[in-house]
């Protein structure tokens, strides 16, 4: 039987879009069957005889039998069947008109050709988090500045915080006075400060208690609360459902190197590739591969034959390693802390020597974070080479030091900075924080992060002119030693990806400062893409160490989870805990940035009130957790089942296996018994039994000739 | 359905032409001789070309040529919407199939095409006898030292990747 036939039945079973499939071939065969008809009869019937089974062409087995089921047809069905097709039709345009206006498509397919699916997969992540980003500021800017802008501009009357008075809400103006020289401007554009801090950039412009507008009263400081939480809630379940499908092929890909060289081999090959030198670029990739899988496996049989006395050797050297790793980071981290403190002092003592120091003086934080996630990667890249892992464990173990190095250095960074806020020189502080030196601590936060942003997209763009393009025309046009030994630019793809993620985690932790921080992060990945772009495809060459296509994806998007994990801490942290500032911003009102939350309630009819209060309880939290952890077992109880069942059903096809086997030899056997007992007569293979493989009956062929030959030597004797 | 192929079946038919001269085209049911088959650019960069023509030519004297019929099945085999059956039974029969299964010359066959021509980019034999027992011990489930096609396809459904056995006009 066909596989043409067979995929008949396979399609007839399947129950989604059984029925739309089956209505839409009946449809094609009725306006194209006259056609195929025609051509049937032009081509020579006795090819059709002579060919084996299998070689016939798909089409006119099908024919046949598609000819005896459209007599069947009724008028309803046809109608059914095209309206079926219709609705097919409609969503594949719909289909092909959305993938055609995403952005940058022919940008990706370009680099897709030259580079392969590793690198591709890159500049799509870079894509995704443009439209993330996009997205987040859309939600600040539609909840937050617009109700601001048209009650300003329009109709509305905006209802602003009370300045009590208090010592806590004294807020002086840091715009400057007088004759401002030019180099200040771009100063305060680079530091955010000056003629940038009381504007929409920063928290501390919004001071907006309640906005009444003809109908409603629309509440600020209730709105940004819950657009901060509704950000990060949004970015969490896109990048959880964009790794779904990655994360299914990691899990069964990972369950023991199941089939690893299998589908290197078997699958391996895109044939898609049309051009020369992305099919030599395959080439290589693919040999690389398995050359390192099969090293890998190498070393996976040495590590097993190590004595005793060698594993201790080694586990000692580990153990001394992942110290020396442990004070390196807590080296750098301290090394942050200090020149966060430095910093912060300088800025507040207000003492300008120089426009250079003082900039420097900014942005000392950013330069010694930079520094540190540029010399720690390489010192665990010598590192590693000691510890005597296994090649993939090794590349996966700097990767995983490299993300904990860079992004704690955030988490490190606003701890120190909000140990300078908490500290004032009486203790306990009087208004829950240093009013005197930081009279509007989120706007100064805000800053930080800020200059963190420009800072990094600085780095990335001089770093590409400065040393890329001298380091490829270095390698080009020098003959030197250097050149041969530096080598031509390799894209480094965990690296660049890390970059990217940083930057992300900075733009989610720094969006409740600064609201328009998005709309930065938006522009800057928007020319990052183009900067690398342009730098892969004249610097670089193709890497020697291929990353898969399939697993790639869940890596970034893995990378990504844990900033958003990381960034969730530091905003709960100080949303829940720290007092807001008395002075500026949307919280004057409050204490804590939270409590908006439980004065809304409360204020809200009773029976909604009670039933959130039953939601919070701990009586429904402590009953949500156990239904959670029992629906968890069940679905784990249930693939260890699923796992047993596949590995019964593999013995099941292993034991057919030797079953057909053995009853071939038996076959054999009496086919022998036979022969010998006639030697005259012809014996025609017998094509009677089963074959529902049409190899079984290959084989077959092959044993049976087999056992025909010794009884014609028998004879001649 | 006949084909799974849409619109490309007028598509086909044109780039099919453009390889005839002049005088083929008026005769009906010609056949292209495998090098005029191969300059098209969608086999030139592919190592499987020449087993691809052999698979689908349905001539005698087995020389990989195909008329326009020929060509429209290995279209369409290729196509987006073949079934993984389909595909997978024609994927097996070019991975040097000749006798239904994939023994250990089949499959260093089809090593030495994936990776290379010249010396340097082939793996070397203990390299390749390692591979090829890794393969074995993967895939052969009734362990008699080949590849038939049951166990082909129960490899090749595993495989996330076998999406790319596609070729687009």
């Amino acid at each position: 039987q066909l596989p043409s036939y067979q995929s008949l039945l396979y399609r007839r079973k399947t129950s989604t879009g059984g029925s739309k499939q089956r209505g839409s071939s009946r449809s094609r065969l009725s306006s194209s069957g006259s056609w195929k008809l025609g051509l049937s009869t032009i081509s020579k019937p006795e090819e059709k005889q002579k060919s084996p089974l299998e070689q016939r062409p798909i089409r006119e087995r099908a024919n046949t039998r598609r000819l005896a089921e459209a007599q069947e047809l009724k008028s309803w069905r046809q109608m059914r069947q095209s309206i079926h097709r219709y609705l097919r039709r409609l969503r594949e345009d719909g289909q092909e008109s959305l993938s055609s206006i995403k952005l940058w498509r022919g940008d990706i397919h370009l680099i897709e050709g030259m580079f392969g699916a590793g690198i591709l997969s890159y500049f799509s992540f870079l894509r995704f988090l443009v439209m993330l980003n996009l997205i987040i500021f859309l939600f600040m800017f539609s909840f937050v500045m617009l109700p601001i802008v048209i009650a300003s501009h329009a109709l509305g009357n905006i209802t602003y915080n009370q300045n009590d008075g208090n010592v806590c809400s004294v807020y002086p103006s840091s715009a400057r006075h007088g004759l401002v020289i030019f180099h200040e401007h771009i100063a305060d554009l680079l530091s955010g400060g000056g003629f940038l801090e009381q504007t929409y950039l920063f928290y501390g412009y919004y001071k907006a208690h309640k906005i009444h507008f003809p109908n409603i009263t629309y509440n600020l400081p209730l709105a940004y609360l819950m657009v901060t939480i509704a950000y990060l809630f949004l970015s969490l379940v896109w990048i959880v459902k964009r790794s779904a499908t990655g994360f299914k092929h990691n899990l069964v890909q990972d369950e023991d190197r199941f089939q690893s060289f299998c589908n290197k081999i078997f699958t391996g090959w895109d044939f898609c590739i049309t051009n020369e030198n992305a099919a030599k670029l395959k080439r290589s990739s693919l040999l690389y591969e398995l050359r390192t899988d099969l090293e890998e496996e190498r070393i996976k049989q040495k590590i097993a034959d190590r004595t005793r006395k060698e594993k201790c050797r080694i586990y000692i050297i580990r153990l001394i390693l992942n110290l020396f790793v442990i004070s390196v980071l807590a080296g750098c981290f301290y090394s942050i802390y200090v020149a966060t403190t430095f910093s912060q002092e300088a800025q507040m003592n207000n003492v300008k020597v120089n426009f250079i120091v003082d900039l420097i003086y900014e942005y000392l934080p950013s330069i010694v974070i930079t520094m540190a996630n540029f010399i720690t990667p390489l010192l665990f890249s010598v590192i590693i080479n000691f510890e005597d892992y296994s090649p993939a464990f090794e590349i996966r173990f700097t990767l995983i030091r490299c993300v904990f190095m860079r992004l704690t250095s955030i988490g490190v960074l606003l701890f120190s900075l909000w140990s300078q806020i908490t500290k004032c020189e009486e203790e306990p502080c009087v208004c829950g924080y240093n009013h005197s030196l930081y009279s509007c601590w989120e706007t100064r936060v805000g800053q930080e992060m800020y200059k963190l942003t420009i800072f990094d997209f600085i780095i990335i763009a001089a770093v590409t002119i400065f040393v890329e393009f001298p380091r490829k025309l270095i390698v080009k046009h020098c003959d030197c030693r250097l050149a041969h030994w530096w080598g031509q630019q390799e894209f480094a793809i965990p690296q660049n990806v890390l970059e990217i993620v940083y930057g992300q985690t900075i733009c989610w932790i720094g969006t409740f400062y600064s609201p328009l921080l998005p709309a930065i992060c938006t522009i800057k990945y928007f020319f990052i893409f183009y900067i690398k772009k342009v730098s892969l495809i004249n610097n670089c060459r193709p890497a020697t160490r291929p990353f898969r296509a399939s697993s790639s994806n869940f890596f970034f998007l893995g990378v990504l989870l844990i900033g958003l994990a990381l960034a969730c801490v530091p905003v709960a942290v100080s949303v829940a805990q720290i007092n807001c500032s008395q002075a500026c911003g949307p919280f004057v009102n409050y204490t804590t940035s939270w409590e908006v939350l439980p004065t809304t309630v409360s204020q809200l009819p009773h029976g909604v009130q009670t039933l959130l209060y039953a939601l919070s309880s701990e009586a429904f939290a402590v009953s949500f957790f156990v239904v959670t952890c029992l629906a968890m077992f069940y679905v784990i109880a249930l693939a260890g089942a699923h796992k047993k069942v596949i590995n019964q059903l593999r013995e099941q096809l292993a034991m057919e296996g030797r079953d057909k086997r053995f009853l071939i030899q038996k076959l054999c056997q009496a086919q022998k018994i036979s022969v010998v007992r006639s030697p005259g007569s012809n014996s025609q293979p017998r094509r009677s039994s089963s074959s529902y493989h049409t190899s079984f009956s290959n084989n077959f062929n092959e044993s049976v000739f087999l056992a025909h030959s010794p009884p014609d030597s028998a004879t001649h004797v | 359905e006949l084909t799974f192929l849409t619109k490309q079946e007028i598509l086909a038919h044109k780039r099919f032409t453009e390889l005839l001269s002049k005088e083929e085209r008026e005769l009906p049911n010609t056949r292209l001789p495998m090098e005029k088959i191969l300059t098209l650019p969608e086999l030139k960069s592919n190592p499987f070309r020449k087993r691809i023509c052999h698979v689908f030519s349905t001539s005698e004297e087995n020389d990989g040529s195909l008329t326009f019929e020929d060509f429209l099945d290995l279209l369409s085999a290729f196509s987006d919407s073949a079934t993984l059956e389909i595909k997978s039974h024609y994927a097996f029969r070019i991975f040097f199939d000749d006798d239904g299964t994939l023994d250990c010359g089949d499959l260093e066959k089809l090593v030495n095409c994936l990776t290379g021509e010249t010396d340097e980019t082939r793996l070397t034999e203990a390299e390749m006898g390692q591979l090829i027992n890794n393969i074995l011990e993967e895939s052969d489930i009734d362990k008699d030292g080949t590849v038939n096609l049951s166990e082909f396809q129960h490899v090749i459904s595993r495989s996330p990747d076998f999406v790319s056995f596609k070729i687009v006009l």
